[in-house]
């Protein structure tokens, strides 16, 4: 058991070095996502339970929607100058 | 005091982590990065707190197959609550940031700090 | 456009552009405060070479985090071992909070009965947070639409009534039902089984989201709107911090509490517990769902 949460812990360590590294915001957002919910696992190993489902629910669901719906609106500003010029 | 960092490594790996997203929100330009590794930075002070609760062995708390509770039965319940409270908080100021970088992109049409910066000091010298 | 136009000039006259920079700042001399952090730098090593500053800048912010990184690791290397149980952590509050929770607040989850009734204000607090959150999105990004925007928002979603994804269309609709009994039950359960009101309300709130990418603005406009979530929230709020008031006024023990505490392990039981759970969920999802509506169109 203690090698699956050596190699968790070791994922979780790429994970955050990859988003510090990438330079394309949509894939970092998808590997913080990932982050996240290997995160939760991680609190179920620590046998807390409450904290799993607030993580999953939260970290992996909402935070992520909310930076890609910026991103969409980003996107949308930008062709909106594009035509209007 | 290398057996020492492996005997918890959990709290290890918080540490690394929390490294990670200082020099993330340091160091890169980009508005929605900074907020990344903000959350990054949060994420492992949770894992910190969290892993100095936990008792090898013991289950999680709550009641299980017994009408009065033994102590020696579940893990420490407090660092789970404080625990709690963050992320809700967390997720709220995340909201508030990304509200706060759209407004930006709206204004100067660029989520790069630095040209924000420029842009607002060149318009200062034209006034 | 103007600054532009300077930087093609200095390249046809062979001046590069840190130049230009450097000479636009030699016009006025920056506040402290106006600066950013790399420009405080760049003025305190040299003026002008904002590259060199740069790349200095780099250097001191990467020695700083190994530095604080260095000592932070060498605290964790002389702590306790993890999951010891004679850790300093595991002291006389765990031992009240276990042994005692079950007869103050009746609830078998421990931490729900931690958070929800020893420190129940704090959770109040912790509602508020999201609360106040909310309140400044909807400072910083409602916008009320004009006529003409209302009438372009209006024919685009008759245009795309029809060609809303299928799949999507499909999948939502065995999903969005049983995601939304799922949130219930863990709000319902939360003194019971792992989760409570926040799991719960971000479970709900991302069923809304999944309905209105699915089935457009108009139809969840039907029973969600700004009325509707302004009068929800602030009942919700309100009932919390009535009910919590009232339970602390006659005792933080509930020592001549009239909430009956029911037998611990039923659903309905653990006295206020479930009640400020439910509260909890719904500002929770009415929230989750307004920050998702804002982002996306800037109206809730």
């Amino acid at each position: 058991m203690i090698y699956i949460q050596y190699i968790l812990v070791i994922f979780l360590v790429i994970c955050a070095l990859s988003v510090c590294i990438t330079n394309n915001l949509l894939v970092s957002l998808i590997i913080f996502t990932a982050y996240s919910l290997v995160m939760s696992v991680i609190w179920l190993f620590i046998e807390s339970p409450d904290l799993a489902i607030t993580e999953a629910a939260v970290g992996a669901g909402i935070t992520s929607i909310l930076f890609f719906i910026t991103l969409v609106k980003v996107d949308k500003m930008n062709e909106g100058e594009a035509k209007n010029e | 005091m290398f057996s020492g960092l492996i005997h918890n490594f959990y709290e290890t790996a918080a540490i690394i982590v929390f490294g990670i997203g200082f020099v993330t929100l340091l160091l890169n330009r980009n508005i929605i990065k900074k907020i990344i590794g903000f959350n990054f930075m949060d994420t492992a002070i949770y894992l910190f707190l969290a892993s100095k609760g936990y008792i090898s062995g013991r289950m999680a708390p709550i009641l299980y197959k017994e009408a009065t509770p033994t102590l020696t039965k579940y893990i420490n319940p407090v660092p789970a609550g404080l625990v709690l409270t963050g992320i809700v908080v967390s997720v709220s100021f995340t909201a508030f940031f990304l509200a706060i970088a759209v407004r930006l992109y709206r204004e100067y049409h660029t989520l790069d700090l630095h040209e924000i910066v420029s842009i607002m000091n060149k318009e200062e010298n034209e006034e | 456009m103007s600054s532009f136009n300077e930087v093609i000039t200095s390249f046809v006259e062979g001046t590069p552009k840190a130049e230009v920079v450097s000479k636009e700042k030699a016009k006025r001399v920056y506040k402290h405060h106006e600066m950013s952090l790399t420009e405080r730098l760049t003025a305190m090593i040299e003026k002008g070479e904002s590259k060199g500053a740069r790349n200095a800048y780099t250097v001191i912010a990467v020695i700083m985090a190994i530095v604080i990184i260095g000592c932070l690791i060498y605290t964790v290397s002389s702590l306790p071992p993890f999951g010891d149980p004679s850790n300093p952590a595991n002291n006389e509050v765990v031992k009240k909070y276990i042994m005692d929770g079950i007869a103050d607040t009746g609830a078998i989850n421990f931490v729900a009965g931690m958070i929800l009734d020893y420190r129940a204000f704090d959770t109040l607090g912790e509602s508020t947070v999201l609360f106040i959150a909310a309140s400044a999105v909807i400072i910083l990004l409602f916008r009320k639409k004009t006529s003409l925007e209302k009438k372009v928002a209006d024919i685009e979603e008759k245009i795309y009534e029809d060609k809303h994804d299928v799949i999507l269309r499909h999948g939502a609709l065995i999903l969005v039902p049983f995601t939304l009994i799922y949130g219930i039950y863990v709000i319902l359960n939360g003194h019971l089984s792992p989760g409570g009101g926040f799991s719960g309300g971000t479970i709900i709130g991302a069923a809304l989201i999944l309905y209105n990418l699915a089935f457009g603005d108009k139809s969840t406009k039907k029973f969600f709107n700004f009325k509707v979530y302004k009068v929800i929230t602030i009942v919700a709020l309100s009932f919390y911090a009535i009910s919590k008031t009232y339970s602390f006024y006659t005792g933080a023990n509930h020592i001549h509490s009239i909430i009956p505490k029911g037998i611990p392990g039923n659903l309905i039981s653990s006295g206020l517990i479930l009640p400020l759970n439910i509260c909890v969920g719904i500002v929770v999802a009415c929230t989750m769902f307004g920050f998702y509506s804002l982002f996306d169109r800037e109206e809730i």
